[in-house]
């Protein structure tokens, strides 16, 4: 039998997620015993060329020769897993889209016209299609390995579809909203961390994107009720999955 | 071949943080021009923060990096809390050099182990370095598993941590939460101690850098979390007059800008700190630099990887030290109630200085930012050493002469994605 090849490629990005495999200190040298990693420019400069087995894909498109290059990914990859928020949902960087791209262009640079740039910032399933896509800013490390241990043995990942909420419970920690009336989207946000800010007491803000099909006029609502003001309800949702939530909050 | 001109291409420069180019030419034996062309698409964070709230900056400029989050969410609690002329109590502070500690580890055992030793010991990556030498490997994936450990339990996470907050922390470990992790870095102790005296055994290509030095400085301990700047030209001065003294522009081949200061070429990062600060190692770790064949200052760009590992040793015993004299704070954050001002921020990332500047309205909402991270200050300092060195090894083929490049490249650490981000390296001989 060969060895599935894999790939990590990105795009714009803070490099968190890919650096979230470097970061399975206990399970990296299994990982490269059981796949060849043949492009990962981050840890390696053994680069191999196409076709990939499995790609992973970290960051959102910004520039017209990054949707060139996903395309030529795309097609060269059997499996195309996109990772983090930036990849599924254009991150951080996509507050642009709702703003003047050539005002952004000229508070960061003196000569703007030396700046390539798209006036948005796309996630990858804009530009190809997408096999599967892994939640978080960044991704859960464990998710990870679920994923890459369920494509080498040929079955589904199994992760969840629910909110944060339920991984809350599960931890058995006293609500932050009920308890202390701190403003948390753990019911509208997709589950992958643990339930990580309710632990250390905060709200969740939401860094794994829209669960599916959630309640946001709901929250909504008791957002306010817990003192939030419209700007601040609009802040807590124009984050690191600004696009995503904005579709969930018109549609909804 | 050293007088005929020439070109040499690298389209991607492996084991660094971001994406960029690098374009050398030469004509008629001399180096015409040496650029570092970063070319990551540019995120405009100094633009999206704008509009945001006081309290925002932590979450959001971590994103701005993955492998130092920390670096961006404490420079950036400084300049809030400067601008609101608030002071942290002293057991806060402590707290977040811990934190701090954590970052040094997990990103200098990153550096050390899986993006540069593999150039000393003649291997593309940590994987084909494991095949031949696993417990090596392991080693290095021990020590940054203890960084790692710091990070996840005082600041929840490893990558974007979600604990810090203007002003504090949103929940303190108690004493007893801390226990286990001074089990792991006594461990980490003997690994950080093995890698120094690994790292000492080396090959280094001889350069002696001429370029100014800018680091941290603090009254009683080595800089990290708090300090003023000092230079080794004989500057210094308080954060809130970084932007009188260091000025960025713009070049056309890169997204990232350049930095001088006062008008010259300067560098940043560990060299920088160690070569400012060596008096304030702890003993063991002065005695450790000595023994590894460093002076009370380090020139050599390609020694950094030595100085990175008595940092590393450096932070682990001083994260020991923090965890043994811990108290839990009374709060785990003071209240940071806005005011209209500006606020000036620095803490030393594990690559070098990062500076954060933020103009804030009355009511707290972020009016401009200013952010200048390591890499783009160094860049110049990283241009001028690749201009010397093909210069000095003209005489060597293309291939080891790009390759030489590359390993100077890494010496800085660059963090492409924090200046701007992929490196490809054109050397032009034509």
């Amino acid at each position: 039998m060969t060895i599935p090849t894999l790939a990590v490629w990105k795009f714009a990005s803070c490099d968190g997620c890919q650096l979230t495999l470097l970061d399975c200190e206990d399970e990296l040298l299994a990982i490269a015993g059981a796949v060849r990693i043949a492009h990962f420019l981050e840890a390696s400069s053994d680069v191999r060329p196409g076709p990939y087995d499995i790609s992973l894909v970290e960051g959102s498109i910004t520039t017209a020769a990054d949707a060139d290059r996903i395309r030529c990914i795309r097609a060269e990859s059997k499996v195309l897993v996109v990772i983090g928020a930036c990849a599924t949902a254009g991150g951080v960087q996509a507050l642009r889209n709702f703003r003047d791209i050539d005002e952004f262009r000229s508070v960061v640079y003196a000569r703007p016209d030396y700046i390539d740039t798209l006036a948005t910032s796309t996630p990858i399933a804009a530009h190809v299609p997408v096999d599967f896509e892994l939640r978080g800013c960044p991704i859960d490390k464990r998710q990870l390995l679920e994923l890459l241990t369920a494509y080498l043995t040929g079955r589904k990942p199994d992760l969840p579809d629910t909110s944060v909420c339920t991984e809350c419970k599960r931890r058995g920690l006293t609500c932050v909203m009920v308890a202390d009336g701190t403003p948390c989207l753990g019911p509208v946000t997709h589950a992958g961390c643990g339930a990580l800010c309710p632990a250390y007491r905060r709200g969740c803000f939401g860094c794994f994107g829209p669960m599916t099909g959630p309640n946001v006029p709901a929250l909504t609502r008791q957002l306010k009720v817990l003192g939030m003001d419209d700007q601040a309800v609009d802040l807590v949702f124009t984050t690191f999955n600004t696009a995503a939530f904005a579709e969930e909050r018109t549609t909804s | 071949m050293t007088h005929r001109s020439r070109q040499l291409k690298v389209s991607a420069l492996a084991r660094v943080e971001g994406e960029g180019a690098l374009h050398v030419s030469v004509r008629d034996g001399e180096v015409e021009r040496a650029a570092l062309q970063i070319y990551e698409p540019p995120r405009f964070f100094e633009a999206l923060l704008r509009g945001r709230k006081h309290t925002e900056p932590p979450d959001i400029t971590a994103r701005i990096c993955g492998i130092c989050p920390v670096a961006y969410q404490l420079s950036s609690c400084n300049a809030i809390e400067d601008a609101c002329g608030v002071r942290v109590p002293e057991p806060i502070e402590r707290l977040r050099r811990l934190l701090y500690c954590g970052e040094w580890i997990s990103s200098h055992a990153l550096h050390i182990y899986l993006l540069h030793a593999p150039d000393f010991l003649g291997y593309p990556d940590a994987v084909a370095l494991a095949k031949d030498h696993r417990e090596l490997v392991e080693r290095g994936l021990a020590l940054k598993k203890a960084g790692n450990a710091i990070l996840e339990i005082v600041g929840g996470r490893a990558i974007h941590p979600i604990n810090i907050r203007v002003g504090g922390f949103y929940h303190t470990p108690t004493r007893t939460d801390l226990r286990p992790l001074a089990e792991q870095l006594r461990h980490a102790l003997d690994a950080a101690l093995a890698t120094v005296r690994l790292v000492s055994t080396f090959d280094f290509p001889h350069l002696l850098l001429d370029h100014d030095l800018l680091a941290m400085q603090h009254e009683q301990r080595y800089p990290i979390e708090s300090g003023s700047l000092h230079s080794a030209s004989g500057l210094s001065f308080p954060v809130n007059e970084f932007s009188r003294h260091v000025v960025e522009h713009q070049v056309p081949h890169s997204t990232a800008l350049h930095a001088t200061l006062d008008g010259h070429r300067y560098l940043a990062g560990p060299l920088a700190r160690y070569s400012l600060n060596f008096r304030q190692l702890s003993p063991a770790a002065r005695q450790l630099a000595t023994e590894a064949g460093l002076g009370p200052q380090c020139r050599n760009p390609f020694q950094s990887i030595v100085v990175r590992a008595v940092e590393t040793y450096y932070a682990v015993e001083e994260s020991l030290r923090l965890i043994d004299a811990y108290e839990r704070p009374d709060r785990p954050c003071v209240d940071v109630p806005p005011r209209a001002g500006t606020g000036h921020g620095v803490t030393e990332a594990p690559r070098g200085l990062l500076y954060h500047r933020y103009t804030i309205a009355a009511d707290g909402t972020i009016e401009a930012a200013t952010i200048v991270p390591p890499t783009s200050q160094n860049q110049a300092a990283i241009e001028d050493d690749l201009r010397r060195l093909v210069a000095g090894n003209l005489d060597l083929d293309d291939d080891p002469l790009t390759a030489l490049c590359e390993r100077a490249i890494r010496n800085y650490d660059p963090c492409i994605s924090c200046s701007a981000h992929f490196l490809e390296l054109t050397m032009d001989r034509g």
